[in-house]
């Protein structure tokens, strides 16, 4: 469904990623985990065209993206669930929702039933629908991170980017997220996901892969990767 | 007391007027970040749109259908063609461009239309109506129900329509919003002719009420970026209790301190708003 092939990407002169190559299959959960600075949150972005690709390619559903301007990107199925939630702090839960199906709502991009997609993610966090009418900006960090995926759902899109959902949450949220990510998985949305807790990153996803200085330095099953004494040492002791 | 009545009116008749051109100014600067100096002079254009259009036998409230769309186009343009290029360039740099902007517009108009002042007479401007023993200028009292009516449309299109909510977005987070499928710089066009067609409107309902002169702009953009700033840039209903403020200010002060000191009242009125509420009275800001 998505295919990163040699992806060179960076901000200005300075290169972050030296050709990357990922592959997402359609309906399954690839998580890419590395320390920080490894380029993991550049990848997300060069993907859903935040930054344009210094060479390399992209595509999605076999369409090339990488030269497209974010919002053609956002059209053409990719939703990106932005590092540190990025919610519209002003506007209201339901207009952040709305806002998610834009493409939906003028054009480029099927219409579908937008009310029924919005009930569906009011189903998956009930506290969005608690607070449906409140602005974005006053709800916590957790109901902020759920606003921010349940904005992504709303494209209803091929590829759902997840840039570390769980940073910054409590244990107990961050429990709740993975258990979310299971049950989208279940419905058979394709993820792409970037997160800190490699080893429940590993236990979700069905692919992974280690990034390590903007270069893949494994890759392989989550199963395989949660064994390889190398990925243990590094990303799966104490603290992660 | 029926002085005091009477300055309340006509404040806030003015005082709305006023309002709707800061509501302009402060929807673009809010999408945009710019504060665009050559505001003043779509209000200009638009007043004399009117005049010429009175000149051709047309009522200048009537000519609102023409020169709205007009204005719109023309601001959209503008966006498009000229301050595009120059916005990635920085906030100071798009500020002088206004500036220069301003300039070259007023300095067409004193070429082509010379630095004459002019009116608009209309049949029923002469004779100002009565109701409460309140007297009330009947052009200015259109233009008052007018200028409530286009802003509420603004309003309600910024708060009810897709296209308003992704202009809401982007006000707060260009990057996010772009991420949402939101073309940013079709919202920049559409918010800057929307601002634009604000202006010019307002300077059409103007028009029978004031003299209009190539260089009237100059005067508009200074009161009115204050009654902004007053309200608090980038805030709609800060524009609007802003400008009625200031309207209601200025014309107490004529009438109870001195006209010669109406303008200052006015700016005594922003220097102490500022210091108790610096981000103006409704001062929002933008997350990062």
């Amino acid at each position: 469904m998505l295919s990163i092939r040699n992806l060179h990407a960076g901000y200005g002169k300075v290169e972050v990623l030296h050709g990357i190559s990922i592959e997402v299959p359609k309906s399954k959960v690839v998580t890419l985990i590395g320390s920080n600075g490894a380029g993991k949150t550049t990848t997300m972005r060069a993907v859903s065209g935040m930054i344009a690709p210094a060479s390399g390619d992209i595509r999605l559903g076999g369409r090339p993206v990488a030269t497209l301007p974010p919002h053609r990107i956002a059209r053409a199925g990719m939703a990106h669930s932005p590092e540190g939630r990025r919610v519209f702090a002003t506007l209201s839960v339901t207009d952040n929702l709305r806002l998610g199906a834009f493409p939906r709502l003028t054009f480029g991009r099927a219409r579908g039933d937008v009310e029924g997609d919005m009930e569906r993610v009011f189903g998956l966090f009930p506290r969005l629908r608690e607070r449906r009418n409140q602005l974005a900006g006053t709800l916590s960090g957790g109901e902020q991170q759920m606003l921010a995926m349940g904005r992504a759902l709303m494209l209803c899109p091929d590829v759902l980017l997840l840039d570390e959902p769980s940073m910054g949450l409590a244990p107990r949220l961050v429990e709740e997220v993975f258990r979310i990510i299971a049950q989208l998985k279940s419905e058979g949305i394709t993820m792409l996901l970037v997160e800190q807790f490699a080893a429940a990153a590993l236990n979700v996803a069905d692919y992974g892969y280690v990034l390590e200085n903007g270069r893949i330095s494994a890759s392989g099953n989550a199963a395989s990767l949660k064994n390889d004494p190398a990925v243990q040492a590094a990303y799966l002791g104490r603290g992660h | 007391m029926d002085t005091l009545l009477q300055s309340l009116v006509s404040g806030t008749l003015t005082g709305t007027l006023y309002a709707m051109i800061a509501v302009g100014l402060t929807v673009v600067f809010g999408v945009m970040r710019i504060i665009n100096m050559a505001h003043g002079e779509m209000v200009m254009l638009g007043m004399f749109g009117a005049y010429w259009a009175h000149e051709a036998g047309i009522d200048p409230f009537v000519s609102l259908l023409l020169w709205m769309p007009a204005m719109f186009a023309f601001g959209m343009a503008v966006q498009r063609f000229l301050l595009a290029r120059v916005i990635p360039s920085g906030e100071l740099n798009t500020l002088l461009y206004t500036a220069g902007l301003s300039l070259l517009i007023a300095n067409l108009a004193l070429f082509f239309w010379n630095g004459d002042y002019r009116t608009i007479s209309l049949d029923y401007g002469m004779t100002p109506a009565r109701p409460f023993g309140i007297s009330v200028s009947i052009p200015l009292a259109i233009a008052f129900g007018l200028a409530i009516a286009l802003t509420s449309a603004l309003y309600l299109f910024l708060a009810r329509t897709d296209t308003g909510r992704a202009v809401r977005a982007t006000a707060q987070n260009p990057d996010s919003a772009a991420l949402m499928g939101v073309n940013v710089a079709r919202i920049d066009m559409i918010t800057f002719g929307l601002g634009t067609a604000l202006a010019g409107a307002a300077g059409v309902l103007l028009a029978p009420s004031l003299y209009l002169y190539p260089t009237v702009g100059e005067i508009l953009i200074v009161k009115c970026f204050v009654i902004a700033v007053l309200g608090g840039l980038g805030s709609i209903p800060g524009a609007i209790a802003g400008g009625v403020l200031r309207g209601v200010v200025e014309s107490l002060g004529a009438v109870y301190v001195s006209v010669a000191y109406k303008d200052a009242i006015g700016f005594v009125l922003f220097l102490g708003v500022l210091l108790l509420r610096p981000a103006g009275l409704f001062g929002v800001g933008r997350t990062s």
